[in-house]
């Protein structure tokens, strides 16, 4: 039986299908062009709300609980819709979505926030980034997964 | 100029993040996200490092707006979490969200004091 469609488990997500330890420089590829993608538009919001250090970093709240409910959506995308497309996960998730978000970034802004003396603010926007980053990535999956059974029951015509 | 800068930074870290993510679950190979863990600590290690040394906007355009940022990645972490939760690990999912801040907090304090001791 093929690992990928056994029901109820996930496609693994980690392009496993690549036997042992080669690695395939398409994908390298799409990975790093999607990165750069990714990171462009994080610096773009970056941009647009800038935050002093030790201030509450609503850019990098925002870039990561967006691309949170974005890897939702591609992840049923890429296990129903694209079931075995090489390039879509490496591209857009890995890439594209891992680029965007940042972990780095997110952690080093509550230490400002503690360092200002604001250890509470830094408590909160760490907790509420993991609470409205998990809830966005499960609304993201369930929206998707709702959307195409809907899709399905109208039939090929929609 | 800086857009230049954040993009070679990224299209380092992006690939970086997947080999070494790839690396470390081959050799565990267990249903725990260690690869991506692992590169998360790393980039809040070089992150906080990065603060606490005296950088120039350059720098911290390629190396941590580019390159820790691409190197990390919160989507991963949050799907990753989640889909422990969804596969019934609660416990697994409750000790990955938790370890994650804990051990990234840790690592950029740590980058904190060796790049502050390394500025003196």
């Amino acid at each position: 039986m093929d690992f990928r469609s056994t029901p109820g488990r996930p496609v693994e997500h980690r392009a496993a299908a690549v036997p042992a330890r080669r690695v395939d420089p398409v994908v390298l590829l799409a990975i790093a062009a999607g990165g750069v993608l990714g990171a462009l538009a994080r610096f773009g919001v970056d941009a647009l709300l800038p935050h002093r250090p030790g201030t509450w970093a609503w850019a990098t709240l925002l870039v990561n609980v967006s691309g949170c409910l974005l890897i939702g959506v591609l992840m049923v995308l890429v296990e129903e819709v694209w079931p075995g497309r090489r390039l879509p996960r490496p591209f857009l998730g890995i890439g594209l979505l891992g680029g965007y978000t940042t972990f780095s970034t997110a952690m080093v802004d509550a230490q400002q926030l503690a360092r200002a003396g604001a250890a509470h603010t830094a408590v909160l926007y760490l907790g509420g980034t993991l609470l409205v980053a998990l809830t966005a990535v499960a609304a993201g999956a369930a929206g998707t997964t709702a959307l195409l059974g809907w899709r399905r029951t109208r039939g090929p015509h929609t | 100029m800086t857009v230049l800068l954040v993009a070679a930074g990224a299209a380092v870290g992006a690939p970086l993040r997947y080999l070494l993510d790839r690396a470390i679950q081959f050799r565990h190979g267990s249903a725990f996200p260690w690869g991506t863990l692992a590169v998360n600590v790393l980039g809040c290690l070089v992150l906080g490092l990065l603060t606490g040394l005296p950088t120039t906007p350059a720098v911290s355009a390629l190396a941590g707006t580019g390159f820790c940022g691409a190197l990390t990645t919160y989507s991963t972490f949050g799907y990753e979490t989640l889909r422990l939760a969804r596969d019934r690990a609660w416990l697994l999912a409750g000790l990955n969200a938790v370890g994650s801040l804990v051990a990234g907090l840790g690592a950029a304090y740590c980058g904190l004091l060796a790049g502050t001791a390394l500025a003196r």
